[in-house]
């Protein structure tokens, strides 16, 4: 049995070599060549400044801006070092408190009170969700035009522009990115940061 | 189920369906050293590696010999990758500070690496570093796939050689499926899902500013990093508004294809294939599930290849995956249907062309439900444990359909290498009670099943019941044990019944809310891991030595065909019912109970 000491030995730390340094490199450089954008986060920049990725969702909570879907992320919302989903069990009293909240939340300034799309309260597996579904965007145009004085029409164009069908019209789902969405919204009409 | 569900796994199950065939023809290759292009690319290097390593490609070895190298090169593996983890604050490509890692928890994770488990206490971003999950986490995906292939490879041997001592050579077979399977199709795959939108780099985390600023509290701090006191003695919390975003880097594509591509599953992040940057397309997600399968399943043909009738191998693969589509379709419903407790807040869970409705608590936009719950069956029925749906979130039925895939020893085409394995032993069991039923010597691929062979499958049969039940059992008589469970009722013992089955049966996957990372789950968990991969893996070892060793015998008149209808039923009927008769009762304590209540209404 002695004879495999060897082997186990140069193989392993060849084969470690191999495929946790000359690999990952690999593929590093193909990356910077073929995917600089990608590779690199998909980061976003207006005026010249990065305001985030398209793929990593951001808190909102302004009535004037469109909101993300709830993010279970500690110790704040969104928080992308540190993604995480609420694991709370469906039927965890947790839950349903907190889906209470959001609903009641998402209906304050809506045109009615009808049902909420359930994407835009509950959480996101990642609490990084960029996304929200197209229903859940349609059902926050009222409160938002109100906050900015902008017509629902003009708000329900700017969703039905930026929604995103299924990829190859049959992968995944139909969403709305919010961070691009509410760029677009900034853009139509300047809100001040912070608001 | 909506057209559109239909229509993406029927979508997927032809892809399966299209490469099991060339995906099979080439591992046969690829073991055996013969790839056209490849092996003329890649064989200077391979043969550079034997020579430094001084192995003897011709020399091979006998199941004793073959096993004994397998144990050692896995030991090293757990050593080497503790050792990275208590020693990587001090070394390079650590960016974001993170300091060693505690003993169990390292421990613990060495230990589900090695087993291709990937079961992860840590959270991957505020826990590794770029080194860490480079050299020592990556490289275990690698290699424990690779020690996969080489022992269903060896059993495989075992039933088309006939009276010879040997198996093969396992550091050939290590070398060959890393060289020339697991590394062309993981640069393949990075750089497909770095087109997607997966990242791969090295730079610091990114911060960014924010469109809105965001206030939360958190225990304050003194200058020593310790929780300051209020005047009450009880922690004192500070108000922070932030108006940044601190973005988690590094290279994650060619981490996230062989954490596929090997069934390995542990995340880069924490939040897994769930997190955009591992996971940010539908079709990067419908990538990630093809790799899922697609060495499993290209095994079943290379089985059929090498054991000289393929139709042997396409017999497994039905059998696979028809269990596969049933368990799929319990999914779907039970994730569409939704909560009721939310339908009765307000909540519109229908499904419509403007959302995809359902139960969508911990579940991510652009994969919705039907991309989820097939991920979630794949997963588990992959020894793989990638998540991007959070299973602690599913509806019970939801999550017993995972559940019971792993239970049932995540034989629907399971784990590269150990789905075959397990499942060739469920074939070795159901010709023995189809033996039993017309009184006749079981005889499988023309090799007699006689009682060494039966009682290495008890054992194989035994071991992940017993480390499962057992030890939850054990788990919920402690105090250290309930400590973890995060929800509560019915649903809490599950979380500990799923993080047994997970461990025992090498998938990683979990009910994440319960709080793993602490010494009695890290030890508890490492030891149901450990024996849970190699009290497998040497049994399979010791049944191929013995079938090697065997006369090939001609198939008679009452010989069981078996790879026809009635063979694909009868094994079948053996998976189900092992796994039912096993773990129906636990299963009634957790997500049963757990529906009826839901269906009830408390």
């Amino acid at each position: 049995m002695k004879q495999h000491l060897r082997p186990a030995l140069f193989l392993f730390v060849s084969l470690s070599l191999l495929t946790g340094l000359v690999y990952p490199l690999l593929v590093s450089a193909i990356g910077q060549t073929a995917f600089a954008k990608q590779a690199g986060g998909s980061l976003l920049t207006r005026d010249g400044e990065i305001v985030g990725s398209r793929l990593i969702g951001q808190h909102f909570s302004s009535p004037g801006y469109f909101w993300s879907r709830p993010s279970a992320t500690a110790p704040y919302p969104n928080n992308a070092a540190a993604s995480s989903g609420s694991n709370l069990g469906p039927l965890n009293p947790a839950l349903s408190d907190a889906v209470k909240q959001r609903v009641a939340a998402l209906q304050t300034g809506a045109a009615s009170p009808s049902a909420v799309p359930v994407d835009v309260v509950t959480n996101s597996a990642s609490g990084l969700d960029p996304d929200i579904s197209p229903a859940g965007a349609y059902f926050q145009v009222a409160r938002i035009a109100h906050a900015r004085h902008l017509t629902a029409d003009q708000l329900n164009a700017l969703v039905t522009a930026h929604i995103e069908g299924r990829q190859f019209g049959v992968l995944g789902e139909p969403r709305v990115n919010v961070l691009e969405l509410n760029l677009a919204l900034d853009a139509l009409q300047p809100q001040q940061r912070g608001q | 189920m909506s057209t559109n569900a239909l229509l993406q796994v029927a979508i997927y199950l032809a892809a399966l369906l299209l490469l099991t065939k060339p995906m099979g023809l080439y591992l046969h290759r690829a073991m055996e050293g013969r790839l056209p292009v490849l092996g003329k690319l890649l064989g200077p290097l391979e043969r550079l590696l034997y020579r430094v390593s001084g192995v003897n490609p011709q020399q091979e070895m006998g199941w004793k010999s073959y096993t004994f190298a397998l144990l050692l090169f896995n030991a090293i593996g757990v050593l080497a990758v503790f050792l990275l983890q208590r020693w990587q604050g001090s070394l390079p490509l650590n960016p974001a500070g993170m300091g060693e890692i505690s003993l169990d928890s390292a421990f613990n994770t060495a230990v589900s690496f090695v087993t291709n488990t990937n079961w992860q206490g840590y959270a991957g971003e505020s826990t590794m570093s770029y080194l860490t999950q480079m050299l020592a986490l990556a490289v275990q995906n690698f290699l424990s796939a690779a020690t996969g292939i080489a022992v269903v490879i060896a059993l495989i041997r075992g039933f088309a050689r006939h009276s010879v001592a040997t198996i093969g050579n396992f550091w050939v077979d290590m070398t060959r499926s890393t060289l020339y399977v697991l590394l062309p199709l993981s640069v393949l795959l990075a750089v497909l899902l770095m087109g997607q939108g997966v990242i791969q780099n090295f730079n610091p985390y990114q911060q960014v500013n924010t469109l809105e600023s965001v206030t939360y509290s958190q225990p304050a701090l003194d200058a020593q990093g310790q929780p300051t006191l209020d005047g009450d003695g009880k922690p004192a919390q500070e108000t922070i508004t932030s108006h940044t975003q601190t973005l988690a880097m590094g290279p994650v594509a060619s981490q996230e294809a062989i954490k596929m591509l090997g069934t390995n599953g542990g995340g880069f992040f924490n939040a897994n294939s769930a997190h955009p940057f591992e996971n940010p397309t539908p079709f990067s997600n419908f990538l990630e599930m093809l790799a899922i399968f697609l060495i499993p399943a290209g095994l079943c043909y290379a089985f059929g290849l090498m054991v000289g009738d393929r139709r042997q191998g396409w017999a497994i693969w039905t059998a696979m995956a028809l269990l596969f589509v049933t368990m799929t379709a319990v999914s779907l419903w039970a994730e569409q249907d939704g909560n009721p407790v939310l339908a009765s807040l307000g909540v519109d869970q229908t499904s419509s062309a403007l959302q995809s409705g359902g139960n969508m608590e911990g579940k991510e936009t652009r994969f919705g439900i039907t991309t989820s719950a097939l991920f979630a069956t794949i997963t588990t029925a992959a020894s793989c444990g990638a998540v991007n749906t959070m299973h602690d979130s599913l509806t019970p039925l939801g999550g017993l359909v995972p559940l019971w895939l792993m239970q049932l020893g995540e034989v629907v085409f399971g784990g590269v290498g150990s789905g075959l394995y397990t499942m060739l032993i469920y074939a070795v069991i159901a010709v023995f009670v189809a033996g039993l039923m017309i009184g006749r010597t079981p005889e499988y691929l023309g090799k007699k099943i006689e009682i060494f062979e039966m009682k290495m499958s008890a054992v194989i049969l035994l071991v992940t019941p017993i480390l499962v039940l057992a030890g939850t059992a054990i788990t919920v008589m402690l105090s250290a044990g309930l400590a973890g469970i995060a929800n509560p009722g019915a649903h809490g013992f599950t979380e500990i019944l799923y993080a047994l089955s997970s461990a025992a049966n090498n998938n990683g996957s979990a009910f994440a809310g319960l709080s793993a990372n602490t010494p009695f789950y890290n030890l508890l968990l490492a030891v149901a891991m450990a024996v849970g991969r190699f009290g497998i893996i040497i049994p399979i070892l010791a049944i191929a030595g013995a079938l090697a060793a065997k006369k090939r015998i001609t198939p008679g008149l009452g010989t069981l065909p078996t790879h026809g209808p009635l063979f694909i039923a009868l094994l079948i009927g053996t998976v189900v019912l092992v796994g039912a008769l096993t773990y129906v009762p636990a299963l009634a304590l957790g997500p049963v109970i757990e529906h009826l209540q839901m269906v009830a209404g408390h």
